[in-house]
């Protein structure tokens, strides 16, 4: 592998730009540079002169690059987007996992697919990390809800907590819903009529 | 990613669009909104997107259905341009007018102290004002001046280099062009890195709400009703799912011709306002919906109820003159250099007949021709005018670019000449 490369990465992500940046140098890739604000993006492209230029698709700044394909004249090295028609597949592995790829003219790209690979794979980990942090945020929400439930029926039916809970579990189950749904329309119609 | 995914799990049938959060988007904001897709038995599924590249690469891939897009995109992808694709087609337009050209107040100040009457007249006259202010900045030794539009395959582009080769203004070598995504345009002008722009509404518009920017021409004193976005779908996608297009060919054509009753234009500026779509306030929106548009400075407002147009004036009808006048400047500034039949790719990109076919059943009167001469009037109290010229004739394509006064070379017009017998 040819760690030799500059690598730009564009991610106004800071999380997600510092996942990528700590992959490709454990893969051997010293030579990266990490820009987060897409001001004057194509006067740091030429200053950095980078090999490869990765940009997530959030990215506005991706039609600031696409100019790049047609400037010639200004540019010392052509930059083009990364595709290959026998490899449909990276592309659209790519595309899905929420980045792009652009490459200088000339560069072989036997020599850009594991890099382009690495970033794909750190995308998807950072999905994952992401989704999971909603699902713990969201797991969070419930438990408050439910305990909040428990509480105004140990109050005004005088159960027990396991008793409380159990009846909740019942009703819930009865009605094919979410714990959480039905400690949340408790809770809304006991405030409805609590006034 | 190619297989038809387009019937849902109990026969619906759904199609993804992408959109960019521009004003003319709204034909399929509103056909999805007002239910003019289940009217036809389609459900419409819109994705916002921040680039064009993510529309023509989601398009390419098979995640869109169909998209909103610039004009030239289609043609440009079936060039290979910027990055081969799978060939795209223009089974309907979408809108004419809707852009205008902004500069900053420092610009507008030095156009004013060049030719204030110019400048006062706005469209093709301003562009007399920057030529003076370009050579005289040229004279001082000063950096060319900044303009940003949005995309290399746009109309922006094209108006704006046209508008300056006017004025003797070469735009490859005189001034600095660049890309600049349209919500950061107003930002951009603020900030001084650029000094003016050429893009859609509404980003003219809020440019001069917060007093950065001055409109000095729109898009309609240019070329009255000119080409801007159009329904690109992919060529196979067309060719497998005929009804299916048919039916969104008809749900659009229903929302633009809701969006240009009048009386509906406020509902629209309400729905579009919302984040998930434009995102703009009401009242920004208004300005082109209405067509009452600040113009800034020390400029009177401008009344153009064809600010912007979604139905009238057969704005819906693919036309392949449209198409042939997009592929004169890509040959004209040098993004098509290999000669090939011009006629002949603007017949496989603009499918007029796929459009008559889809609204006969409307009942909608439609065009018999596939190309008119553009510029000509489109009533009796309009003045004919292109870009300042009597007209374009799609038939006469090569001569047209061997007269036009500023060209990039790297275009050989004699090799397309015999390519264009």
């Amino acid at each position: 592998m040819d760690t030799s490369l500059k690598i730009l990465v564009i991610d106004e992500t800071p999380i997600r730009r510092a996942i990528l940046e700590s992959g490709l140098k454990e893969a051997g890739f010293s030579n990266v540079t990490t820009l987060d604000t897409p001001t004057a993006l194509v006067q740091q492209i030429y200053a950095i002169d980078p090999d490869v230029v990765l940009i997530d698709l959030e990215n506005p700044s991706r039609d600031v690059l696409e100019q790049m394909f047609q400037m010639s004249r200004a540019v010392r090295r052509p930059i083009a987007m990364f595709v290959e028609k026998s490899d449909k597949a990276t592309i659209e592995a790519a595309i899905e996992a929420g980045v792009s790829a652009y490459i200088v003219d000339g560069l072989k790209k036997e020599r850009v697919r594991p890099i382009l690979e690495m970033t794909v794979s750190r995308f998807r980990a950072f999905d994952r990390l992401r989704t999971e942090l909603e699902e713990t945020k969201s797991a969070l929400k419930d438990r408050k809800v439910i305990e909040k439930a428990k509480g105004i029926l140990m109050k005004t039916r005088g159960l027990d907590e396991a008793a409380a809970y159990a009846l909740l579990r019942k009703t819930a189950m009865g009605q094919g819903k979410r714990l959480a749904e039905i400690a949340e329309g408790l809770i809304s119609t006991f405030d409805l009529l609590k006034e | 990613m190619h297989e038809p995914r387009s019937r849902g799990g109990n026969g619906e049938r759904i199609v993804n669009a992408g959109f960019i959060p521009l004003l003319d988007c709204a034909p399929f904001v509103i056909a999805k909104e007002r239910g003019f897709d289940r009217k036809f038995g389609v459900t419409l599924q819109l994705h916002r997107e921040v680039s064009w590249a993510n529309i023509r690469d989601k398009l390419d891939l098979g995640a869109f259905d169909c998209a909103h897009m610039l004009a030239p995109m289609p043609i440009a992808a079936m060039l290979g341009l910027g990055r081969a694709t799978e060939p795209v087609i223009v089974p309907m337009s979408l809108s004419l007018n809707g852009n205008a050209i902004t500069v900053s107040q420092a610009l507008y100040a030095d156009m004013c102290i060049a030719d204030a009457a110019a400048v006062h007249r706005g469209g093709m006259a301003a562009a007399r004002a920057l030529a003076e202010v370009v050579d005289r900045r040229a004279e001082l030794g000063r950096e060319p001046l900044t303009l940003g539009m949005v995309y290399p395959f746009s109309c922006h582009n094209y108006d704006l280099r046209f508008w300056l080769a006017s004025a003797g203004i070469d735009p490859d070598n005189d001034v600095n062009l660049v890309v600049v995504p349209p919500p950061l345009l107003a930002d951009s002008l603020k900030a001084g890195r650029v000094d003016g722009f050429c893009v859609g509404q509404p980003w003219n518009s809020v440019a001069v709400a917060q007093g950065h920017g001055v409109i000095v021409a729109t898009k309609n004193e240019l070329w009255p009703l000119s080409p801007e976005k159009v329904l690109g779908v992919r060529e196979d996608w067309a060719k497998a799912n005929g009804e299916l297009l048919a039916d969104v060919i008809r749900a659009l054509t229903l929302a633009c011709e809701w969006l240009d009753v009048p009386e509906n234009r406020r509902e629209t500026a309400a729905i579009l306002s919302d984040h998930a779509y434009v995102g703009v306030s009401q009242e920004i929106l208004l300005r082109p919906l209405t067509g009452n548009l600040a113009r800034g400075g020390a400029e009177p407002e401008i009344a153009d109820p064809d600010a912007v147009v979604f139905y009238r004036h057969t704005a819906n009808f693919p036309w392949r003159s449209h198409a042939v006048w997009m592929i004169t400047q890509m040959i004209r500034w040098a993004q098509a250099r290999e000669p090939f039949d011009i006629l002949a790719l603007a017949d496989r990109v603009y499918r007029p007949d796929l459009y008559r076919a889809a609204v006969a059943e409307l009942g909608m009167a439609v065009p018999e021709s596939d190309y008119k001469r553009e510029g000509a009037a489109a009533s009796l109290d309009q003045k004919a005018s292109f870009f300042g010229e009597a007209g374009f004739d799609p038939r006469a394509a090569i001569s047209y670019l061997r007269g036009l006064p500023i060209r990039a070379a790297a275009a050989d017009l004699d090799a397309f000449a015999a390519r264009n017998g």
